[in-house]
């Protein structure tokens, strides 16, 4: 048995040996493993160090314990199925949802919540966008304010409360997982969620310092602290932390 | 078994074969199409004329540009300059426009109310409806019954601005107080008697007549003595057939005894002084407009 072919003796050193590839299984599919890393190796790994990539944007923050608490409520009723939150940077985008979202904006996320369907509309920017009371009416009977709508109702939310222990352990997680959270976050993170939902909390300040821009108030009306409350106050920050009066973006990246 | 001919030819197809034998059987030398095969070429070609021109590689810092220079940024940017500058004219003209002779200037006014609904359905119909009907908590915009006033200056205010928001100090502002705590459970029946004896509905006589002297202590500074309500407060008139949240029995008690708070977000941020004046225009014009 042979697999060398004699007409062709320039490309005989290297090209013929395939024949040892071909015979054993183990080093075939370690050099296929090889073949096939390439383009992951191009396409993502250069992602990890290009510097428009990881264009750092002032504003941007970790999420504040409850905010982290209501994106788990976000993920967990599979909002995201629905709505994304990514504005592409098209015009007609910017022109209905604000400006095109910026890879820094959800780097704290994970995952990330860009979506790929939107059968309701884009979230990125819903910040402040409407009231309290809107997210609250509509949450709980979305046809009570927009007839045309056919997103489900999620009224049982207002009953469910937030364990703000297991809220703690969330923030630990997502340190683990590479965002930012110091010591003394995660220390206060229990007594921060139950601060949030309160505009008389002692540590207003603290909060603020801690998570500049973070909007306290009672989002549900209701006292305690429910899956509501975190729901509307992680809506009602969703891209609101950066100032595009004074950002401008950098046109080469 | 191992072939020392230049070509190796397979006796039965008379073609050419590749060399490779596997136990005696031998591979045919059967070349692509030519066709298919300069196609492939020109797409290898293509590709690296495509890296070349376009930002592709990665480098140290960041990746080639591209001859080209194109950037997303840059072009989603040239994209909204451009129907900025197409409209840019006509924008500059309604930002400083006076609404109230806006009627003199047809193209304006035409331009006014298309884009003064493209910014409701937007940013608006959420709460007010898509044909601005409102819904429980959110007025009625087609009605001529206005909380703050329904004038080009106060229409304009209020979308600036917004309603007990904390995000703009200019908001409007006042609070209803929750009369829980306040009143007796007769009395808070009895004021809701009242305020159903003043909007000409079905109620309970006697306990009405007992209601109007906790209606004038308590209401009127807001609602008026009369129950016609007070714009500079946002005060509803209770004595027509509009309610914002209901007129109900049960209702009245809720808003009695809990009190409203309906918020507005403030839109001067998000909108430019255009479309602030465009969907001024725009609900002004819905049949309210004063």
């Amino acid at each position: 048995m042979s697999d060398t072919n004699q007409s062709t003796p320039a490309v005989k050193g290297f090209l013929a040996k395939h024949g040892v590839l071909e015979r054993s299984p183990t080093l075939l599919f370690v050099c296929s493993l090889l073949v096939v890393s390439v383009g992951g190796i191009v396409e993502i790994a250069p992602l990890f160090w290009l510097e428009n990539t990881i264009e750092e944007v002032e504003g941007v923050r970790p999420y504040s314990p409850l905010e982290l608490a209501g994106r788990d409520v976000y993920i967990r009723e599979g909002c995201y199925v629905c709505h994304s939150q990514m504005i592409r940077p098209m015009r007609d985008e910017v022109e209905r949802y604000g400006h095109y979202s910026l890879a820094a904006e959800s780097m704290y996320d994970h995952p990330f919540q860009w979506g790929s369907k939107r059968t309701g509309p884009d979230l990125a920017r819903v910040g402040g966008k409407y009231s309290d009371a809107w997210h609250l009416d509509h949450l709980i009977a979305p046809r009570s304010v927009v007839p045309e709508s056919i997103m489900p109702g999620y009224a049982y939310l207002l009953d469910n409360p937030v364990n703000p222990e297991y809220v703690a352990d969330t923030v630990s997680t997502h340190r683990f997982l590479g965002v930012p959270y110091t010591d003394e976050m995660i220390e206060v993170a229990a007594a921060d969620v139950m601060a949030q939902v309160d505009p008389d909390t002692d540590s207003y300040d603290d909060l603020l310092e801690r998570y500049p821009g973070a909007q306290i108030r009672n989002f549900d009306g209701e006292p305690g602290v429910s899956e509501m409350d975190a729901l509307i106050a992680y809506l009602q920050m969703l891209g609101t932390l950066v100032d595009f009066s004074t950002f401008t973006p950098d046109a080469s990246r | 078994m191992s072939s020392n001919e230049n070509k190796d030819i397979d006796e039965v197809t008379g073609t050419d074969t590749t060399g490779h034998s596997w136990d005696g059987i031998k591979e045919l030398n059967n070349p692509l199409p030519r066709w298919w095969l300069w196609c492939f070429y020109m797409t290898i070609v293509w590709a690296i004329a495509y890296t070349v021109a376009y930002p592709a590689w990665p480098m140290v810092s960041k990746a080639t540009t591209g001859l080209l220079g194109y950037s997303t940024r840059a072009e989603v940017a040239q994209d909204i300059a451009r129907f900025e500058e197409a409209n840019a004219e006509i924008s500059v003209q309604l930002a400083s426009a006076d609404l109230n002779v806006l009627n003199e200037n047809p193209e304006l006014l035409r331009y006014a109310n298309s884009a003064g609904a493209a910014v409701f359905r937007n940013n608006c119909s959420q709460c007010h409806g898509s044909g601005a009907a409102g819904a429980v908590g959110y007025p009625n915009l087609l009605d001529d019954d206005w909380l703050w006033g329904g004038d080009f200056e106060n229409i304009e205010y209020t979308v600036r601005h917004g309603i007990r928001n904390e995000e703009d100090w200019d908001a409007r502002w006042s609070e209803m107080t929750a009369y829980d705590d306040i009143f007796s459970n007769e009395e808070v029946d009895q004021v809701v008697q009242y305020v159903r004896l003043i909007s000409n509905q079905e109620h309970d006589a006697t306990l009405a007549a007992a209601g109007e002297g906790l209606f004038l202590d308590n209401c009127a500074a807001c609602h008026g003595e009369n129950g016609m309500g007070s714009r500079d407060l946002g005060a509803p008139n209770l004595t027509d057939a509009i309610w914002l949240y209901g007129g109900s029995v049960e209702t009245l008690e809720e808003t009695v005894r809990y009190a409203r708070f309906g918020v507005m977000p403030p839109w001067g941020e998000r909108l430019s002084e255009a479309e602030v004046k465009a969907v001024t225009a725009y609900v002004h014009q819905l049949g309210g407009g004063e």
